[in-house]
């Protein structure tokens, strides 16, 4: 009976540090260890004493990859905390910044990250050699993400132009509607990508995922919505933390997050898809039809069918947007001045999924306390569940392309690490392998 | 692996939040034709592919948070012809040098269930605390068109073309009406480097000083100024306390609120 170690020291196109390790005793996979060694930063502990209003631009700071989801967090939550309900074209604006997130982090992990696992290459660079046009609509399409961002938030990597309450500045119908023909060029891209990955062979693969997303009235979720599962789960933002339990495991810097009484969840694309799958857009509907995506897509590795079908939603409501949009008679609302604390919570859909922020703030305006849960943190246990069956199927592979699959599997969930300390490198041990 | 003949370039990340190395990711259009100037050897974030030192250009993103980053990034300078820091984090310790002014036994009871599981330094500080810099390039994020300028002349030997001005010049330059004279808005312009376009101004908002204090600045000229527009002694230690508190020029404005708030 042989024990071996399988380890990967240092993952990568992972966004952030991390590592893995596993365990093998015999046939009998003991342990999974998705470690992160990304530096605690901190963040929950300085806020306090921080003014509300520095929250969106602070926790901006967690994660250079999806800022707008940090910053919109914590506006609802501190609007909710203040009783404030912002709505009318500034909640349009919100949706149609999120947009722009989706379609340049979606983009980015779909051509720069995962793509190259499929057709075998290290990386998007040596990808386009062979694939010139592939890599080039990729970027294109990444650039109109980027772009829209850069309209309304000023800049693409932490934007400067939001704040609780709505913006600094609203943008003309003149300047958005100038901004048409860049998403009209998108959308061929967009369709183009979808048809490209559906196209990709995926291994066998199906999961059993507790499937937890926003669900809205009425649209595709980003601001707002219960939070909803596909085994019956129906609560509100503030039943969250009775919910879901956040604790400490020795081998990484980052929180895990369980479902209590069930265990491990998924957050992300393939949990927003089969929950709110009647929500999308025409054509991303009718092209998920097409290209054969089922209702709920339970093969990690399709995940990259259900990105791409999420940038042609983003696309396709950014137009519809910026069709609709008459700028707000102010760009922001007022908080009002309470003489007492206050206190609120908010969940928005992060490129990666959900992404809990609540804070509370004393009558001076200054934060008391707060409280982050990032999805990459609620995914790291259900990661390392995906590890554990793929390691017990291909026990019989050799080390190099065992520790490929399992890169290749943490991928698939697009982790994002920067976000998770408060994640990750592959360590896979068999013992007596000889490593 | 044979080396090509092309400059290798590593891209190193430490304590941060990505966005400064993704900033390489977003230049769309220069991105390929780079890759083609220089070997990409190094570059966790975007690369499966290793390649060995040494490196004859070192991006650095990041801050020195822990032991174990505090004796890599002395590996990292080893391999390294010219090692250039990018970002706040890397440059002033960033956001999370907050802890510097706190009790970071405090910090990790109050994130962490268990704190003894986290390895972490007092205090959060820049790449040069630690190894000589050869240049460093500032911002939080950095600007896109500052880093390729850096990248080449690099590459080139020479030294980058990055102004050293304030954001207020910027905001001349693009002809944006001064929010502290027209609207009472608390702005640190007059005080801040000039490097983002002089974005928040544009967008009717103060400049919240994301790139650190420019050369020579006069800060308690200004903090006069902010007092008149309302800032208390906490608002105003607050507003140089944030993406570069620890930039010298910075702390001693927000110590001396402190210290002035708390009286002789």
């Amino acid at each position: 009976m042989t024990d071996r170690t399988i380890a990967v020291d240092y993952l990568a196109r992972v966004e952030g540090e991390g590592a893995l390790t596993v365990r093998i005793h015999g046939r009998t996979v003991e342990d999974v260890q998705l470690r992160i060694f990304e530096p605690p930063r901190f963040f929950e502990a300085f806020l306090r004493g921080r003014g509300y209003a520095e929250a969106p631009d602070i926790t901006a700071r967690i994660c250079g990859i999806c800022p707008v989801a940090y910053q919109m967090s914590a506006c609802h939550a501190m609007e909710r905390a203040y009783g404030v309900r912002v709505d009318g074209a500034i909640r349009e604006l919100r949706r149609l910044l999120y947009c722009g997130e989706w379609i340049e982090s979606h983009a980015l992990h779909l051509y720069l990250l995962h793509l190259p696992d499929f057709l075998g290459y290290p990386d998007a660079v040596r990808l386009a050699k062979d694939h010139p046009r592939e890599v080039a609509d990729g970027l294109a399409l990444k650039k109109v993400g980027n772009a829209l961002m850069q309209l309304l938030g000023g800049r693409e990597i932490h934007p400067i132009n939001v704040r609780v309450g709505g913006f600094y500045r609203a943008p003309s119908r003149e300047e958005l509607a100038a901004f048409r023909p860049q998403l009209e060029a998108a959308l061929p891209l967009a369709e183009a990508t979808v048809r490209l990955v559906a196209g990709l062979d995926f291994p066998a693969v199906e999961e059993d995922y507790e499937f937890v997303s926003l669900r809205a009235e009425d649209e595709y979720p980003m601001n707002e919505g219960a939070v909803v599962s596909n085994r019956g789960l129906r609560i509100s933002a503030d039943a969250f933390e009775r919910e879901f339990e956040e604790f400490q495991v020795p081998h990484s810097h980052a929180l895990q997050s369980v479902h209590r009484g069930s265990g491990s969840y998924l957050v992300g694309p393939l949990a927003r898809y089969a929950l709110n799958r009647d929500r999308l857009s025409p054509r991303a509907t009718a092209l998920a039809r097409e290209v054969g995506l089922p209702e709920s897509v339970r093969n990690p590795f399709q995940s990259i069918v259900v990105r791409a079908v999420e940038i042609l939603y983003a696309v396709e409501e950014a137009l519809r947007i910026l069709d609709a949009y008459v700028p707000p008679p102010t760009a922001s609302v007022p908080m009002p001045v309470p003489d007492h604390p206050v206190s609120g919570c908010a969940i928005t859909e992060a490129p990666r999924g959900m992404l809990y922020h609540r804070y509370r703030v004393g009558a001076t305006g200054l934060i008391e306390d707060a409280k982050i849960v990032a999805p990459t943190s609620q995914n790291q246990k259900r990661i390392e569940d995906d590890l554990r069956h793929l390691v017990e199927r291909s026990l019989d592979l050799e080390r190099a392309p065992l520790t490929d699959a399992c890169e290749r599997a943490i991928r698939n969930h697009d982790p994002c690490i920067s976000c998770a300390t408060h994640f990750l490198s592959l360590d896979l041990k068999r013992e007596g392998d000889g490593a | 692996m044979p080396r090509t003949g092309r400059p290798r370039l590593g891209v190193f990340k430490f304590a941060s939040c990505d966005g400064c190395q993704l900033t390489l990711l977003d230049c769309e259009d220069e991105l390929l034709p780079l890759a083609g100037a220089v070997e990409i050897a190094n570059f966790h974030e975007a690369t499966s592919a290793e390649l060995d030192g040494p490196y004859d250009l070192s991006l650095v993103e990041g801050s020195i948070t822990t032991p174990d980053d505090a004796r890599r990034i002395r590996e990292v300078r080893a391999e390294s012809r010219v090692l250039v820091t990018i970002g706040a984090c890397a440059t002033a310790g960033g956001i999370q040098a907050l802890r510097n002014f706190a009790d970071v036994d405090e910090f990790r009871r109050l994130v962490y269930a268990r704190p003894e599981y986290i390895a972490t330094l007092a205090t959060s500080t820049a790449i040069r605390d630690h190894v000589p810099v050869d240049f460093e390039l500032r911002g939080c994020p950095i600007n896109k068109a500052q880093l390729l300028e850096v990248i080449l002349a690099s590459l080139d030997g020479r030294i980058p073309n990055v102004p050293t001005e304030s954001v207020c010049v910027e905001c001349k330059r693009r002809g944006t009406v001064c929010v502290i004279v027209a609207h009472g808005t608390p702005c640190l312009g007059p005080v801040t480097l000039t490097g983002c376009g002089a974005i928040c101004p544009a967008f009717h908002r103060g400049c919240y000083g994301c790139f650190g204090p420019m050369d020579t600045p006069n800060t308690p000229s200004l903090v006069g100024r902010l007092t008149e527009l309302g800032l208390d002694a906490g608002g105003v230690e607050r507003i140089f306390r944030t993406f570069n508190a620890t930039a010298p020029a910075f702390r001693a404005a927000s110590e001396a609120a402190r210290a002035g708030a708390k009286g002789p």
